[in-house]
């Protein structure tokens, strides 16, 4: 098994959409789909965010590193949360994402997420890094 | 692995579980139709495009054979015959009906793990019928030949059908009963997975990895049994550890040598939650709790030294009562080793030899030769190391025996 990231991308477009759909809805509706990972024993861990608007965006282009309020550059395809599951195959993740629901305009990325034990263990870094995720129960 | 399989594996429990229920129970027929809209999918999907409801096509697809089905066999059987009239409603909305898809999937499970089947095929039935799993993916699991396993499947589904099996989850007052013996078939799949073997081990991961989210799934359609709990723990606990137990040779470590880094603790902690949730139901552990408990000491311990034995003494103690096993007496010797030393060890041991208790099996001689080595009692040990290299069938473990016996 193998966890995965589900990235999903909202746009304008979806954004757009989401205003016309009462919040309920989309508790309901996300919540059925949370629901159905759940069964299928594949949900590690999932969030969402915020509205990208109320964001600050640091900017490493210049000589010191520079805040500005506001959506990341294009609100095209902004980062609006993420799914990781416990899945055996990238397309069984692929399968999942299909089922997401999402507004049209919405894209959903999915990548591998490499397992701390694939990182050199004896890096005093990697151990401690381990050592703090043992004690807090982080993923 | 190409869509259909991946929604196969994704759905495969609820379309034979919806199947079932619309066949009027008849788990033999919904496997048939099952496999045949997969057939189909496999060989039209990658030539015409997916549909866009791949799970729609495949029930739909899968009803149409069973509807044939019916109407082929509605000359000899009242049953089919009222079947094919009831299906007037020309779609399949009945069929995949969400507040009953559950209870079908549990069911499913229920039945596949039925005490009228004998072991081998309740584990066969179930990873085919609930997991989803070919013919081919279990023989090569299980190191049988294939038509072995289809025979084992075919023979079950016939037995299923002969005993009148209702396909439904068993009323309150058997399904405690009945909730074990679909707990043992999982453990007995977490089990044959984990065991390092001849064989693909990274496959045989793959079915250990199938058993546990079975029992993620059994947890969330039958919430409040702490003994599914504990079964989650103890597989999540001992999966935590199948990144450290082979060396880079394929060779096996023993716990007291692994590389305690090479756990994977995301699994350690899905395993403590779970332990957390088995306890937390007030009613005392069972058999899996207790040993997912045990788990939870060595998951939890930095080394083999600092590793609670007492508390291991103690669960092993109270596994003994609940689910007694010479295997038990053996691992409660072992702890009892570690907590109070080799000479009081060796007192279990030796009236577990005397009242041949594990007869055939290495690990007595294994054991028994770790406390006589311990003791300094060299030859007694090499004798004992010999005997249980002659028995033992995994090559990776007669390895580790061999190299005991040259240490003496």
């Amino acid at each position: 098994m193998a966890k995965y990231m589900l990235i999903m991308r909202n746009t304008d477009e979806g954004l757009a959409q989401m205003v016309n759909t009462s919040f309920d809805e989309m508790l309901e509706t996300v919540g059925r789909f949370n629901e159905e990972l759940i069964k299928a024993g594949v949900l590690v861990a999932a969030e969402g965010l915020d509205d990208a608007a109320q964001g600050v965006v640091v900017d490493y282009s210049g000589e010191t590193p520079v805040a500005t309020d506001g959506p990341y550059g294009e609100t095209k395809e902004l980062f609006g949360g993420f799914y990781i599951l416990d899945v055996k195959t990238q397309e069984e993740a692929v399968e999942w994402a299909k089922r997401m629901p999402a507004f049209p305009g919405a894209k959903t990325e999915i990548r591998r997420v490499p397992g701390i034990e694939e990182f050199p263990q004896d890096n005093e870094w990697i151990k401690k890094e381990r050592a703090w995720r043992e004690q807090t129960g982080q993923l | 692995m190409s869509t259909v399989e991946a929604v196969w594996r994704i759905e495969s429990a609820r379309i034979v579980g919806a199947l079932t229920r619309y066949t009027g129970g008849d788990l033999e027929l919904a496997e048939d139709v099952a496999q045949e809209a997969v057939a189909e999918a496999l060989e039209k999907w990658p030539r015409d495009g997916e549909p866009d409801n791949p799970v729609g096509w495949l029930l739909a697809t899968a009803r149409r054979r069973a509807i044939d089905a019916f109407r082929r066999r509605a000359a000899r059987d009242q049953k089919y015959a009222l079947l094919a009239e009831a299906d007037t409603d020309g779609g399949d909305g009945h069929l995949w009906d969400p507040d009953r898809i559950d209870d079908d999937v549990l069911s499913l499970m229920f039945v596949a793990c039925h005490p009228v089947l004998s072991p081998e095929a309740r584990v066969a039935l179930t990873l085919r019928t609930v997991g989803g799993l070919s013919s081919e993916e279990i023989a090569r699991a299980f190191l049988v030949p294939v038509p072995t396993i289809q025979a084992r499947i075919t023979r079950a589904k016939k037995t299923i059908a002969a005993a009148r099996v209702p396909f439904a989850v068993p009323p309150a007052d058997e399904r405690k009963r009945r909730l074990g013996g679909v707990l043992s078939v999982l453990y007995v799949i977490f089990t044959e997975g984990s065991t390092a073997t001849a064989g693909d081990s990274l496959l045989r991961q793959d079915l250990a990895y199938e058993a546990l989210r079975l029992a993620r799934t059994l947890a969330a359609l039958l919430p409040g049994e702490p003994e599914v709990f504990g079964l989650i723990a103890l597989c999540e606990l001992t999966a935590s550890r199948f990144g450290a137990r082979t060396g880079p040779g394929g060779e096996a470590i023993l716990l007291e040598q692994q590389d305690r880094r090479r756990w994977d603790f995301s699994a350690i902690r899905r395993g403590l939650a779970a332990l957390g949730q088995a306890t937390a139901a007030g009613r005392g552990l069972g058999p899996y709790g207790l040993q997912a408990a045990i788990a939870a000491c060595h998951a939890s311990a930095a080394s083999v030294a600092e590793t609670d034995w007492e508390r291991i003494v103690l669960l092993y103690e109270a596994l003994g009562r609940v689910a007694p096993s010479p295997i038990v007496e053996l691992n409660r010797a072992v702890a009892v080793a570690m907590a109070s030393g080799p000479a009081e060890a060796l007192l279990l041991v030796d009236e577990l030899v005397a009242r041949d208790r594990l007869p055939g099996s290495h690990l007595l001689p294994t054991v028994r030769g770790e406390l006589l080595s311990r003791l300094g009692r060299a030859r007694e040990a090499r004798a004992e190391f010999e005997l249980a290299a002659r028995l033992c069938g995994n090559e990776q473990e007669r390895k580790v025996l061999l190299g005991k016996l040259e240490n003496q």
